[in-house]
C-alpha cells in the first residue's frame, strides 16, 4: 500500500513507493483528495494535491489511477463554469450548498442528459483521430462536432442511427488495423498538459476585432496571436477582459478567472447570461466556457486551471472555431508555480519564482495559433492573459518572461487609471508586432484609409509626448499656435478616441466601421483648422468655436447604428471655422 | 483521538518539533500544557513521517524539551459561537477576556472556513450610505465588499474607521439587523480603547463582537485573530441573517506575524522576506466578504493597514489592492494642510459602485458627476506640478482655473470634518464645485447633465469667486 508520508500545504510525499507515474492522477487520502505526482525518485514520490490537505494523516492511503490529469470534453461545456479541476460549480452548489467541500467529486460533464445526434459517417468509412464523425446542436449558438477520439483510425463496423443519446451511449464502433474495436462515444479526455495535435500552423493575417478602438486602431491582435495586459491593481485588466469576452469576433469565449476574486466571476456569470449578443441575438453565455479558480480556493488547482482552460479552447479550435482565450491573472498562476516550487525546496530564480518559469509561461502563450486542424477546418485560439506585476513594477520577471513570448503588449498605467481614462492603455509603452501581418486585412476589409489614419494618429500622438516636455518646463502659453493646435488636437484623440467608456451603451462596442469615421472626422478638424491658422487667425479664436469639445464628445453623440450623422461634422466644423473672422 | 505526547525534540522560535508521532491530521489543533497548568494552542503546520511541526500561537517563551504534555485534539481549530457573541470581548485566539465567563455555543465553526463557491455568491449591489462624501460620492461602499484603507503611521484611519460605523446606514428595513465585528491585531491598548468608547458613544457596543490582540499580546496568535473574527461575522450572517460590519486593524501587523512564522519554519521568502504565499493567505481572509444566496445577511469587510513608509508598492498594500475590491487611501499632504478625512481621492476606487451607483440607488447624474470629477481633479495636479515649476502666475486662465478648483474642492467636499452628509448633499456640492469652471471645462459630460446641474453663478456666489481674477480672464478669453 503506498501511504502518506509527508504533508507540507498542498505537497505531499510517498515513500518507498515505485509504481506512480510522473503526471499521473492520484488519489489521496480517506477522502479521495484529487493530485497529480509531480517528481519520482528512488525514495520518495512527490504529489501535488489540488484540495486542501487539512485533517490529511500520515499513513492514509495514495491511489493510483493509471492515467493523467485530463480533461473531460464533450458538449455541455458551454454555458457552463467549472473550477480549475473542471468540477462544475453549478453542480456543487446544488448538491453541497454555498462552500465547496475537499473531497467533492462529481462528473465533469452531465452524463444523463440526452443529445440529439446526426452522424455524418456511415459504415465501412475510414476514420482518423480528428476527424468529425457526429454533430449536435450543444447551444442555439453552436453546433458542438464530435471528433474521433486519439488512437482510434480505422473501419467503421456500426453506427446508431441519429437520434437522443446520452453521453456514455456507444455512438460507433471502430475497428483499428489491429482487429481491436473502439467504441465512440460522446465524451472524450484530453491530458491538460499535453497540447492538442494540429495538421498545419497558419500565418497570422486576420485580427481578433474587440470593438476596443485602442486595440483594433493603435495595437490590435491577430486571429490565433498571443497579447499580454500588465498593469497594477484597479488599473482594468480585468475590464479588458470582459470588454474582449463580450464583443469580440470569436465563435468560443474561454474565461480562465485565476486567482482572481468569487465575485467578479459571479458577475460575469450574471451578465453573460443576460446580456445578448448583437449578432446573435442570443446570451452571450452560450459561446462561453467559465473557468473560476479563485484566490482562496486551492493554489494547485489554481495552477492547473490554465491548461485545462487551453484545453478546452483546443478541443472547440478542431471543431473549426476560432476561440478566444482570457487568463485572468497570469501572475496568479505563476506564483501557484513558485508556491509549490517552494514546498519542493527547489532552487529558486529570480524573486523566489521557479527556473522554469519562463519554459512554462512560452508552452502556454505556444499553445495560441491559427491552424488547419485534423478535422480539414481551420481554427484558432488566441490567448489574451492580464499580468499582475508586483508593485507595478513592469521589471519583474512575469512581465519580462511574458514580453518574450507574445507579440502585443498592452500596459496599462496607473496615472491614466487615476484619471479614470480608461481603457487605460499607455500608447507610449504598449505595441503590437501583428500590425504589418494584417495590414492586407484591414486594407481589403475596412479600406486603406484606415491605417493611414492610424499613422497620423500616431504621429500626433508621438508630437504631442515632445511637446509635453516643453509644457512641463515653461507651460503651454509660450507654444506657438500649430503647436498648440497639436497638443488641442492630441487632447481630442485621447478623449475623443482612445478613451472608452465600458459602461456606455454606444461607446462600450464600436464597429470598425465607426472607429474609421472617427479618426477621418478628428483628422479632418486638424486639417480643417491647420488652414485656419495657415490664414494668420489666432488659436484661441478656434477654441472659441467649441469644435474640438464637439468631436471629442461624438461618440456618445453618435450612435452605432446611425453612422451618417459623421457627414454633419464636416459641415459643423466648416462652418464654425468660416465665421472666424 | 485525544492523543498525549510528553517532552519535545526541538524547539525553534513559535515551532516545536514533536517525534514519534502517529494519527495525527494536517492543520490540526493541539493544546501544550505546561507545568505551572497553563495551556497554550498550537497548529500542525508539517508533517514528516513521524515527525511533527506545531506552531505555538502563544509563543514558545518557557518551554522547555520535558516540561509539556501535548495533546491533539483531533480537529482543526473551531470556535464556539451563538448570537451571544454580540457585546462580548475576546482576546486574539477567540477566548472571551471581558470576565463575563464563556458564551454559550449553539454551534462549532472551523476558523479556517472554506471557500465560498462563486456559484454561490450573490453579486452586491446595494451601497451603504457612510454620509462621507469622498466615499459615498466617489468611492461608494457596497454591502458585501470589502473596501481597505490604506494609511500611514500618525493619519486618522481609525477616526475614519469610526466614523464610518457609527454614520453607516444601510437601506430598507434592516437596519436593526447589523451588527459589528472588530478585529484588532498589534495595536496599541490606547487604539483599542479608543475603538471601545466609541462604540460605547455610537451606542452601538451591545451589537459589536471584539477580537483584541494588541501590540503586546503573542504575534504569532494574530495569524487567528482575523480568523475568528471572520468566522463569528459569517455565522451571523449566514445563520442569523444579519448585515455584518467586519473592521480589522492593523493588517500590516498580521502580515508581519505571518512573515515571523514563515522564517521560523525555513521557507523561501518571496518579496521584502514575505511568504510567497501572502496574497493566497491575505485573499483566503479577504474573500470571505460577500453575500450568498443561501442566507440574507451579508459580510462586509473594511481592513485597515499602514502602509510602510507611505509607500502603496510595498507588497502588503500592493497584494492587498489585488485582491479588494478597490481602496480608500488616505493622503499625507492633506493630512499635513489640517482636512479631515484625508481622503486622496485619485488611487482611491470602488469597484462594486457602479451597478449600485445611479437612479433606483443613489442619483441618477451620480456616475457623471463622479467621472467629471476625477477628470477634473486630475488636471489638478497637472496645473499644480506645472505651478511648482513655472510659478502660479504664470499659468494660463485655463490652469489657474484647475488651481482654483482644487483648493474649493479640498477644502469644502474632502474635508468635511465630522459632519454626517446626506448624498444628495454631497451630489449637489459636487456639482456646485464642478460649476467653477467655464462649462467647456466639463468635457466628460453629457450637454443633457450638464443642462440641469451646470450653475456657474450659483458657484461664484457659494466660492465668493466673483473677486477671483482668474476665472474672470478665463471667461473673457474664450
Ligand atoms: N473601460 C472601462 N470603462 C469604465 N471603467 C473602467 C474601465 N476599465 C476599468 N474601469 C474601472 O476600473 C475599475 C478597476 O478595473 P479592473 O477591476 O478591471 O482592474 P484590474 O486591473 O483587473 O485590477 P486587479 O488587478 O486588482 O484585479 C473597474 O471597477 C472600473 O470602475
Ligand atoms: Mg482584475
Amino acid at each position: 500500500m503506498n501511504e502518506v508520508y509527508s504533508i507540507n500545504g498542498p505537497v505531499i510525499k510517498v515513500k518507498n513507493a515505485k509504481n506512480f507515474k510522473i503526471m499521473e492522477k492520484v488519489f489521496v487520502g480517506k477522502q479521495k483528495l484529487l493530485g497529480e505526482v509531480i517528481s519520482v525518485d528512488d525514495n520518495f514520490t512527490t504529489v501535488q494535491v489540488y484540495e486542501s490537505t487539512t485533517g490529511l494523516m500520515r499513513g492514509e492511503e495514495v491511489f493510483n489511477s493509471g492515467e493523467s490529469i485530463s480533461a473531460v470534453l464533450g458538449p455541455g461545456l458551454l454555458g457552463n463554469i467549472f473550477d480549475g479541476i473542471q468540477r462544475p460549480l453549478h453542480t456543487i452548489f446544488e448538491e453541497n450548498g454555498a462552500y465547496i467541500k475537499p473531497g467533492t467529486n462529481v462528473d465533469c460533464l452531465d452524463m444523463n442528459k440526452e443529445w440529439n445526434i446526426k452522424f455524418s459517417i456511415k459504415a465501412n468509412d475510414h476514420v482518423e483521430f480528428g476527424q468529425i464523425f457526429a454533430v449536435t446542436q450543444e447551444t442555439s449558438l453552436i453546433e458542438h462536432r464530435l471528433l474521433v477520439p486519439k488512437n482510434v483510425s480505422g473501419e467503421v463496423i456500426n453506427v446508431k442511427k441519429d437520434g437522443l443519446y446520452k453521453m456514455n451511449d456507444v455512438l460507433a464502433q471502430v475497428k483499428d488495423k489491429f482487429g481491436v474495436i473502439h467504441d465512440l462515444t460522446m465524451v472524450q479526455k484530453w491530458p491538460i498538459k499535453e497540447p492538442r495535435p494540429i495538421k498545419d500552423r497558419k500565418p497570422l493575417t486576420i485580427p481578433l476585432v474587440s470593438g476596443q478602438r485602442v486595440i483594433d486602431t493603435l495595437f490590435p491582435i491577430a486571429k490565433g496571436g498571443s497579447a499580454a495586459v500588465p498593469g497594477g491593481f484597479g488599473t482594468g485588466k480585468t475590464m479588458m477582459q470582459h470588454q474582449f469576452a463580450k464583443w469580440c469576433d470569436a465563435d468560443i469565449i474561454v474565461y480562465i478567472g485565476c486567482g482572481e476574486r468569487g465575485n467578479e466571476m459571479t458577475q460575469t456569470l450574471d451578465e453573460f447570461s443576460e446580456l445578448i449578443d448583437p449578432k446573435s441575438n442570443k446570451p452571450l453565455i452560450e459561446r462561453t466556457v467559465l473557468i473560476a479558480n479563485t484566490s482562496n480556493m486551492p493554489v494547485a488547482a489554481r495552477e492547473a486551471s490554465i491548461y485545462t482552460g487551453v484545453t478546452i479552447a483546443e478541443y472547440y479550435r478542431d471543431m473549426g472555431y476560432h476561440v478566444a482565450l482570457m487568463a485572468d491573472s497570469t501572475s496568479r498562476w505563476a506564483e501557484a508555480l513558485r508556491e509549490i516550487s517552494g514546498r519542493l525546496e527547489e532552487m529558486p530564480a529570480e524573486e523566489g519564482f521557479p527556473a522554469y518559469l519562463p519554459s512554462r509561461i512560452s508552452q502556454f502563450y505556444e499553445r495560441a495559433g491559427y491552424v488547419d486542424t485534423l478535422s480539414e477546418k481551420s481554427g484558432s485560439v488566441s490567448i489574451v492573459g492580464a499580468i499582475s506585476p508586483q508593485g507595478s513594477d513592469f521589471s519583474e520577471p512575469v512581465t519580462q518572461n511574458t514580453k518574450r513570448f507574445v507579440r502585443a503588449f498592452w500596459a496599462l498605467d496607473k496615472e491614466l487609471a487615476y484619471a479614470r481614462h480608461y481603457a487605460a492603455i499607455n500608447w507610449n509603452l504598449s505595441y503590437s508586432e501583428y500590425i504589418n501581418d494584417l495590414s492586407k486585412w484591414y486594407n481589403k476589409n475596412v479600406g486603406t484609409e484606415f491605417l493611414e489614419a492610424r499613422q497620423k494618429f500616431i504621429a500626433i500622438l508621438a508630437e504631442e509626448n515632445r511637446l509635453m516636455e516643453i509644457v512641463k518646463l515653461i507651460g503651454k502659453d509660450v507654444l506657438p499656435d500649430e503647436q498648440k493646435l497639436v497638443l488641442e488636437i492630441s487632447r481630442v484623440i485621447r478623449v475623443g478616441y482612445l478613451q472608452q467608456n465600458a459602461f456606455h451603451k454606444d461607446d462600450t462596442f464600436v464597429p470598425l466601421e465607426k472607429q474609421l469615421k472617427m479618426m477621418k472626422v478628428i483628422l479632418y478638424l486638424e486639417k480643417t483648422a491647420q488652414s485656419v491658422l495657415k490664414e494668420g487667425k489666432a488659436f484661441s479664436l478656434l477654441l472659441r468655436t467649441n469644435m474640438f469639445e464637439k468631436v471629442a464628445k461624438m461618440k456618445y453623440d453618435i450612435p452605432n447604428d446611425n453612422l451618417e450623422l459623421f457627414e454633419e461634422y464636416y459641415k459643423l466644423i466648416d462652418e464654425a471655422f468660416s465665421a472666424i473672422k | 483521538m485525544n492523543l498525549q505526547y510528553i517532552g519535545l525534540k526541538e524547539i525553534n522560535g513559535p515551532l516545536i518539533f514533536l517525534e514519534n508521532v502517529k494519527g495525527i491530521g494536517f492543520e490540526e489543533m493541539v493544546e501544550i500544557r505546561l507545568e505551572d497548568g497553563s495551556v497554550r494552542h498550537g497548529r500542525v503546520v508539517e508533517i514528516h513521517g513521524d515527525l511533527a511541526a506545531i506552531l505555538v500561537f502563544e509563543g514558545t517563551k518557557d518551554l522547555s524539551l520535558t516540561n509539556t504534555v501535548i495533546k491533539f485534539t483531533g480537529k482543526p481549530m473551531e470556535m464556539g459561537l451563538s448570537k451571544n457573541v454580540l457585546g462580548r470581548v475576546f482576546n486574539g485566539i477567540g477566548t472571551p477576556k471581558d470576565g463575563l465567563g464563556p458564551v454559550y455555543v449553539d454551534e462549532y465553526r472551523d476558523i479556517n472556513g472554506e471557500p465560498l463557491n462563486p456559484v454561490s455568491r450573490l453579486y452586491p449591489k446595494n451601497y451603504i450610505n457612510t454620509g462621507i462624501s469622498s466615499i459615498d460620492g466617489l468611492t461608494t461602499l457596497i454591502r458585501g465588499q470589502k473596501l481597505p484603507i490604506f494609511s500611514g503611521s500618525g493619519m486618522p484611519h481609525n477616526d475614519l474607521a469610526v466614523q464610518i460605523v457609527r454614520q453607516a446606514k444601510l437601506t430598507g428595513g434592516d437596519a436593526e439587523n447589523f451588527a459589528i465585528v472588530f478585529a484588532a491585531m498589534g495595536v496599541t491598548n490606547d487604539v483599542a480603547n479608543y475603538f471601545k468608547r466609541s462604540f460605547e458613544e455610537a451606542g452601538v457596543l451591545d451589537n459589536v463582537a471584539m477580537f483584541l490582540n494588541l501590540s503586546n499580546d503573542p504575534i504569532i496568535e494574530r495569524i487567528l485573530t482575523p480568523r475568528c473574527a471572520l468566522t463569528t461575522a459569517e455565522y451571523l450572517a449566514y445563520k442569523h441573517d444579519m448585515h455584518i460590519l467586519v473592521v480589522m486593524t492593523d493588517m500590516t501587523a498580521y502580515a508581519e506575524a505571518l512573515r515571523e512564522f514563515s522564517s521560523s519554519k525555513g521557507e523561501i521568502p518571496g518579496r521584502k522576506g514575505y511568504p510567497g504565499y501572502l496574497y493566497s493567505d491575505l485573499a483566503s481572509l479577504l474573500e470571505r466578504a460577500g453575500i450568498i444566496k443561501t442566507a440574507k445577511g451579508s459580510v462586509t469587510q473594511i481592513p485597515i493597514l499602514t502602509m510602510p513608509n507611505d509607500d502603496i508598492t510595498h507588497p502588503i498594500p500592493d497584494l492587498t489592492g489585488y485582491i479588494t475590491e478597490g481602496q480608500i487611501v488616505l493622503d499625507r499632504e492633506l493630512h499635513q494642510q489640517g482636512l479631515y478625512p484625508p481622503i486622496g481621492v485619485l488611487p482611491s476606487l470602488s469597484r462594486l459602485m457602479k451597478d449600485g451607483i445611479g437612479a433606483g440607488y443613489t442619483r441618477a447624474d451620480h456616475q457623471p458627476l463622479m467621472n467629471q470629477i476625477f477628470a477634473s481633479y486630475a488636471k489638478v495636479m497637472d496645473a499644480r506640478s506645472l505651478a511648482s515649476v513655472i510659478g502660479e502666475d504664470e499659468l494660463s486662465p485655463s490652469d489657474k482655473s484647475y488651481i482654483e478648483f482644487g483648493k474649493h474642492f479640498e477644502k469644502h467636499f474632502i474635508s468635511q470634518g465630522y459632519i454626517n452628509r446626506e448624498i444628495g448633499e454631497t451630489l449637489d456640492l459636487g456639482w456646485k464645485l464642478l460649476s467653477i469652471f467655464p462649462r467647456e471645462e466639463l468635457d466628460r459630460t453629457d450637454e443633457k447633465i450638464l443642462d440641469e446641474f451646470y450653475n456657474h453663478e450659483l458657484a461664484v456666489s457659494t466660492f465668493e469667486l466673483a473677486k477671483n481674477v482668474y476665472i474672470k480672464e478665463l471667461k473673457e478669453e474664450i
